[in-house]
This record gives C-alpha cells, sequence and structure tokens, in this order.
C-alpha cells in the first residue's frame, strides 16, 4: 500500500481490473468516450425538432402541476405576469433576474409591478427569470447560473415565473446539453427544473412548496414557434 | 444520533418486533401500494423504459471496469474548475476530512441535504461530538432528526412516523411557536418545518450535499431532490462539501441523462424529479450567488474491494429503493429491523460488504426469493443471486451460526487425523484469519477454544494447509 489515501484507492482498484496489463487500452477507451458524447436511446417522445415541440412542453408541465401561458412576444410579458399574479392573488412586488431580454421587455406597460433586480433575498415572495432552454420531453425548464441568472431566485420564493422563449424549446435533454456545450461555458450550476417544489414525506400526502416554490409559473414567447429554429437542422 | 453501530446482527428481534408494531404496519401498507402502483405506471408510460434499464446496466458496467481512470478523469475536471476532491478510504476518513473542512471554515452550523452517505459514515453525531450543529434539511430526515432516529428508507426516510407523531414531535422541539397552534394536517406541518428551516439555510456557514453522480466529463456533482432543500444547502453557505462514493461516477451527460430517465420513474413514478440539479465547481467570479468553495469526498469504505468479485454488480445501484418498495420481507418489516443504513434488498447486498458479514449475516437471508426486487431494479442488479452468493459464501466462510456447522465438521475432520491437530493448533491464528477477517467470528470456533498444549503429535504431514482447507469446503477471498 502507497502512501496517500488516493493512492492506495487507485492502486486497489487498478489491481482488481488488471490495469497493469490494459493501461493503455482502457485509457483510450475512456478517453474517446469522454470526447464523443455519444447517445443513448431517446425515448421517441423526445425526438421532434420544432413541430409539436410547445404542445409536448405545455402538457408536461402542466401535468407536474406547472401553470403555462403562452404570448406571441416579449411585449406581451410583463402583461401575463401581471394577470397571473393578480389571477393567484400574489403580491406584486417581484425581484427579477438581471437577465437583458427581460430588462427589453416594456415593464412600463404593467405599472402595477414593483421590480428590483439582483438575486434572491430571504423576503422575496415573487421571482421572475429567463431559462436556457425548456425540455419537452418532461416539460424540464433548463437554467444555468451567471450574472444574468442567479440561482436563488429559482429557489428562496414562493412563486417562481419563468419567460422562455419558444426558440429555445429542445426535444430532449441531450439537445439541450449540446446547446450548452455550443455556447463553450460550463456553469456553477444548471438547474433542471421540473414543476414546483413539492414532498410527500409525511404521510405520502404529496403537497406543494416544500422548501423551493409554490408555484411555478412558465410564460412562453411563442414569437419564434412557428418558423424552424435553424439551430435545429 | 442513529446508525453507526449496525444492529444488523439483531435482525430476528429487530423483525419480529416490527411485526408486533401497529402504526408501522399501518404505514408500511399504504406506501409499498402507492410506489408500487405509481413505479409500474411510470414505467408503462415510456415504450423505451425496458431498453434504457439494458443500457444503463451497461453504462455502469463500463465505469466498474474503468473506475480508476473515470474517477481520475472526474477529479482533473473538478480541479480544473476550482474545487478541491478528497479522498477517503474508510468512514472515519471522511468524517475528518469534513470536520477539518467546517473548522477551516470556522463553522458552527451546517445545513444538510439528503445523503445516504452521511448516514453511512455516522457524520451527524460526529460532527455534533465536535461542536458543530449539523441540520438536515430534508423534510423526513428533518424530522427524524429530530426524532433521534434513523432513516427507514433510502428515498422516504420518516415513512414510518405518522403526522399526529410529527406534529408531537415539533411541539416539542420548536418551542418559540404557540402550543395552541394547529398541527393536524400535513400542510400545517409542512409550512411549520419550512419556517423553522428557513433560517437555519441562510446561517449556515457549510452546506452539505450527497451526489447521485458524478460526471466525469465536466466534474460535475449532480443532485436530485423535491423539496428544493439540497439546492438552498448547496447554493446559500459560503462553503459546499459534497460526499459521494466512488461508484457514483459516469462517464458523460448523456449517460447521466440515460439513467435519469430511470431514476425517477423507479422511485416515485414520477416522470422526473423537481430539481435536478449540476453542479461544477464554486461561483465563478461574476455570479451573484452560490458557495465559494467546493469540495468532493470520495468515499471508498469497502468498495475497492467489491471491484472483480461476483458482487460488483451491486455497484450499478442508484439507489432508488425500488427494491425495497417490492420487497415483501420489507414490506413487512420495513427499514429498521435491516439494523443499518441500507433496508430491504439493495442493503443485503451491500450491508454485509460495507459492515461485515459477522454484523449483517442474517440479512441475505431476509428474502424469499420472489425475484420482484431483480424485476424492478433499473439497473438490473440480480440481487436474489447475490443475496444467494453471500449466503453460500457465509457458510463457506464460517461465520455464525454457519460457523458452528463448519466448525464442526473441520473437528470432525481434524479429529480422526491426528496429525493434523498439531497443524490446526499451531496456526489457529492464520486458520482463523482465512475464516473470518473481520473479529468476532472468532470466539464462536469450537477450534478456538484451544487444543491443549501438551499433546505431543508429530510434525505436520499429508495434505498442504490450503488443501485441508479446500477440503473443508472454505474458500479464499480475492487477496487484499
Ligand atoms: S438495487 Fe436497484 S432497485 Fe434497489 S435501490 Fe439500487 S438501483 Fe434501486
Amino acid at each position: 500500500m502507497s502512501g496517500t489515501p488516493r493512492d492506495a484507492v487507485l492502486g486497489a482498484l487498478r489491481r482488481a481490473t488488471g490495469r497493469d496489463a490494459n493501461m493503455a487500452e482502457a485509457a483510450a477507451a475512456v478517453r474517446t468516450r469522454l470526447a464523443a458524447h455519444a447517445r443513448n436511446t431517446i425515448p421517441a417522445r423526445g425526438l421532434r425538432e420544432t413541430q409539436g415541440l410547445l404542445e409536448l412542453f405545455t402538457e408536461q408541465a402542466r401535468g407536474v402541476d406547472a401553470s403555462v401561458a403562452i404570448v406571441d412576444d416579449f411585449g406581451a410579458v410583463p402583461g401575463a405576469v401581471a394577470d397571473y399574479l393578480r389571477g393567484e392573488n400574489l403580491p406584486t412586488r417581484l425581484r427579477m433576474a438581471p437577465d437583458p431580454r427581460l430588462d427589453a421587455c416594456p415593464w412600463d406597460d404593467a405599472p402595477t409591478l414593483e421590480i428590483t433586480r439582483g438575486k434572491g433575498e430571504a423576503e422575496d415572495v415573487v421571482a421572475l427569470t429567463g431559462a436556457f432552454a425548456g425540455v419537452a420531453e418532461t416539460g424540464t425548464l433548463m437554467l444555468i447560473s451567471g450574472p444574468d441568472s442567479p440561482t436563488t431566485l429559482n429557489f428562496l420564493p414562493d412563486a417562481h415565473i419563468v419567460v422562455l422563449n419558444a426558440a429555445d424549446l429542445v426535444g430532449c435533454y441531450e439537445d439541450g446539453w449540446d446547446r450548452l456545450r455550443a455556447t463553450g461555458r460550463m456553469p456553477r450550476s444548471v438547474n433542471f427544473i421540473t414543476g414546483p417544489s413539492r414532498s410527500a414525506d409525511i404521510e405520502q400526502t404529496l403537497q406543494l412548496g416544500a422548501h423551493g416554490p409554490r408555484w411555478l409559473h412558465i410564460v412562453v414567447v411563442a414569437g419564434g414557434a412557428a418558423t424552424k429554429d435553424p439551430g435545429d437542422g | 444520533m442513529s446508525v453507526e453501530v449496525p444492529t444488523s446482527h439483531r435482525f430476528p428481534d429487530n423483525a419480529r418486533a416490527a411485526l408486533a408494531d401497529a402504526t408501522l404496519q399501518r404505514g408500511l401498507a399504504s406506501a409499498k401500494l402507492g410506489f408500487r402502483v405509481r413505479r409500474s405506471e411510470a414505467a408503462a408510460r415510456l415504450p423505451e423504459f425496458e431498453t434504457l434499464r439494458d443500457e444503463a446496466r451497461d453504462i455502469k458496467n463500463h465505469v466498474l471496469a474503468h473506475l480508476d481512470l473515470y474517477l481520475e478523469a472526474f477529479e482533473q475536471r473538478v480541479t480544473e474548475r476550482g474545487g478541491h476532491v478528497h479522498w477517503a478510504g474508510d468512514a472515519a476518513a471522511a468524517r475528518d476530512i469534513v470536520l477539518a473542512i467546517c473548522r477551516a471554515a470556522g463553522a458552527r452550523t451546517v445545513t444538510k441535504g439528503k445523503s445516504m452517505i452521511s448516514e453511512e459514515i455516522g457524520l451527524n453525531a460526529f460532527l455534533e461530538q465536535n461542536g458543530v450543529e449539523p441540520v438536515e434539511t430534508d423534510l423526513g430526515e428533518y424530522i427524524i432528526q429530530l426524532r433521534g432516529e434513523a432513516p427507514s428508507h433510502i428515498i422516504a426516510p420518516a415513512f414510518h412516523v405518522p403526522k399526529a407523531e410529527v406534529a408531537e414531535t415539533f411541539q416539542k422541539h420548536h418551542k418559540s411557536l404557540d402550543p395552541a397552534r394547529p398541527l393536524e394536517q400535513p400542510r400545517q406541518l409542512l409550512e411549520e418545518a419550512r419556517a423553522m428551516l428557513r433560517d437555519r439555510f441562510f446561517a449556515a456557514d457549510v452546506g452539505i450535499t450527497g451526489a447521485n453522480f458524478l460526471i466525469a466529463e465536466t466534474g460535475a456533482t449532480v443532485i436530485v431532490t423535491n423539496e428544493g432543500n439540497g439546492d438552498l444547502t448547496q447554493t446559500l453557505p459560503r462553503v459546499h462539501i459534497v460526499l459521494a462514493s466512488l461508484e457514483k461516477v459516469v462517464p458523460t451527460l448523456e449517460d447521466t441523462s440515460t439513467i435519469l430517465r430511470l431514476l425517477a420513474r423507479s422511485a416515485t413514478g414520477q416522470e422526473f424529479t423537481s430539481y435536478t440539479t449540476f453542479s461544477t465547481g464554486p461561483r465563478r467570479g461574476e455570479d451573484l450567488d452560490g458557495p465559494q468553495e467546493f469540495h468532493v469526498v470520495l468515499l471508498d469504505n469497502g468498495r475497492s474491494d467489491l471491484i472483480g468479485t461476483e458482487l460488483q454488480e451491486v455497484l450499478r445501484c442508484i439507489r432508488c429503493g425500488a427494491c425495497m418498495n417490492h420487497c415483501p420481507v420489507f414490506g413487512v418489516i420495513g427499514g429498521h429491523a435491516y439494523g443499518w443504513v441500507y433496508p430491504g434488498p439493495i442493503g443485503a447486498v451491500l450491508s454485509p460488504s460495507l459492515i461485515g458479514i459477522e454484523e449483517a449475516h442474517h440479512l441475505p437471508s431476509a428474502s424469499t426469493f420472489c425475484g420482484r426486487c431483480e424485476s424492478v431494479c433499473p439497473m438490473r442488479i440480480p440481487l436474489p443471486g447475490l443475496m444467494r452468493h453471500l449466503r453460500e459464501r457465509e457458510y463457506g466462510r464460517g461465520i455464525p451460526p454457519a460457523a458452528q456447522r463448519w466448525g464442526l465438521r473441520a473437528w470432525a475432520f481434524l479429529a480422526k487425523r491426528p496429525r493434523l491437530y498439531r497443524l490446526a493448533t499451531a496456526l489457529p491464528v492464520r486458520l482463523l484469519g482465512l475464516v473470518g477477517r473481520r473479529r468476532g467470528a472468532f470466539r464462536r470456533l469450537p477450534l478456538a477454544g484451544g487444543w491443549t498444549a501438551e499433546r505431543d503429535l508429530p510434525a505436520p504431514q499429508g495434505p498442504t494447509f490450503q488443501a485441508l482447507w479446500n477440503r473443508a469446503g472454505g474458500r479464499r477471498e480475492r487477496p487484499r
């Protein structure tokens, strides 16, 4: 047994796999696999490219207790947010992610909203963020951390409103990963969010809003959805 | 607190007590039905489910055959992203590493996401003894932490506690609240726990989570939760520590996605868990939140011994709980009877490898061999076959109660061959070392009483020691 715990563990593993005799081959196999990003079987339902993505995403997201509103363009986002908060009887004070796409929305159209920007704070009841992608397969939102998308906004508030561009809808998780790789960055956090927070820890009774948001509302900006996204080939 | 001292050797008594516990019986009856129906409906909704199971098995087999290399790749990625990887040979080493990180951070309290590895290494009690207060944040874990109990199920740790008892527990511990407040409804209990834990999340200096996967391609660690507690745990404090065992590593994001398609469906029957989070290193320079330090503790604790043996397959486990949800034995005795962290069929196979066959020798026999666990295991682990293997090995190694049988047989064998007496008595330690390498077995062997030294016997002749051992039905472990 050699010195460090690391050496001991790796040494034991190498002896058990006869690594001395096959190192070159094994290392090549691992290198190839890590570089190839080969896809395994993707469920047929996640294989669509443009057609039906929005329908499937909406159906799946609603199936896990998220609510979905579809608007034509970013200009309609403030009104949709205000409508939602009124309908759910939620406060109109909200913390918004410092996301340029959200900043560009005409917030003056919804004067009832009281907006502050920044990361999530203890007192926040409502948060508004964008999303990197939406995965239709399971109605999953993909958010990536960064200065324009602080992670705390996804978990601290009671209600999380997410603005998703329909052009960012993909069929399956793998499509989402390819898009992320294409950006050339790997953020601290990638959050796959599928419906609001829940727990069944007390007598197997399902309840929404355990530690994270009790309400997850997705505003899909359908503008680009009718035209085929060139990125999807 | 709870589980660092196993009681698996008392399994028959534990099981009898569980059978007589009416509250537990009611909870078990309703829980198992729900889990089973939801899993089978989820599997039926995904036509590719069986194909994914084959692929997931193959992914993990490939990983286990190259575990050293994938761990090195993972470590390199974590380091490149500014994180730290710590290797721990056993539970004590892992505890020391965590404490050292907490001390360096000046931590008084740590919040914790649900982690089976934390249970396995008995982390909470250790931190408390050393002046660091651990706060479990998963609702079920929080309840049992207040009650000083161990989890009774790997994904539903408090399912043995009826809501009236949760209410009692909260009354007792949440002293700052109005004693007359209503606490009958699960909703009220949930809201109260949420409110009580909010401040703890913000006050914690360190957040500790487990990991469902470690991704070699990117250096990400992955947690899967429904409550969002794990995310608050690892985002708010300054330091994030991930506890993971070696076999959690998978090659790529694609491979992770494949196994994730099986995990929630097999566990709770959900299409996908609410929150699946991939964490890579500490916060980036321009980020507004996230931890400033990121540590991964890689725990071996006996697992590397399983590589290259018949039991290797158990390391494909993704801790979904399906095997216990479908087990007729678990279904009537619950999780605590198993006496250690991992109950049900997976525990019956894993525990003997982690805490020793002497302690856990009853568990592989706690089976009707109905095969349901194998039929639902998303990773196609042949659990009944592995239990059978352990039972045979137990017999071969002479561990009680088989020890007595083997011992008597060996005694008879030796008694008829006087010259071998000497050999056996001259080498009791070696013999016993082969019989059972962990302490506890020795005392029960008839030979350990010692053959009297006054017997004057000729020098050893005849079969070699190894041949004698083989004829006695013994088996060797893989040399260490
Ligand atoms: S052995 Fe299989 S069924 Fe049991 S917890 Fe592990 S993966 Fe799930």
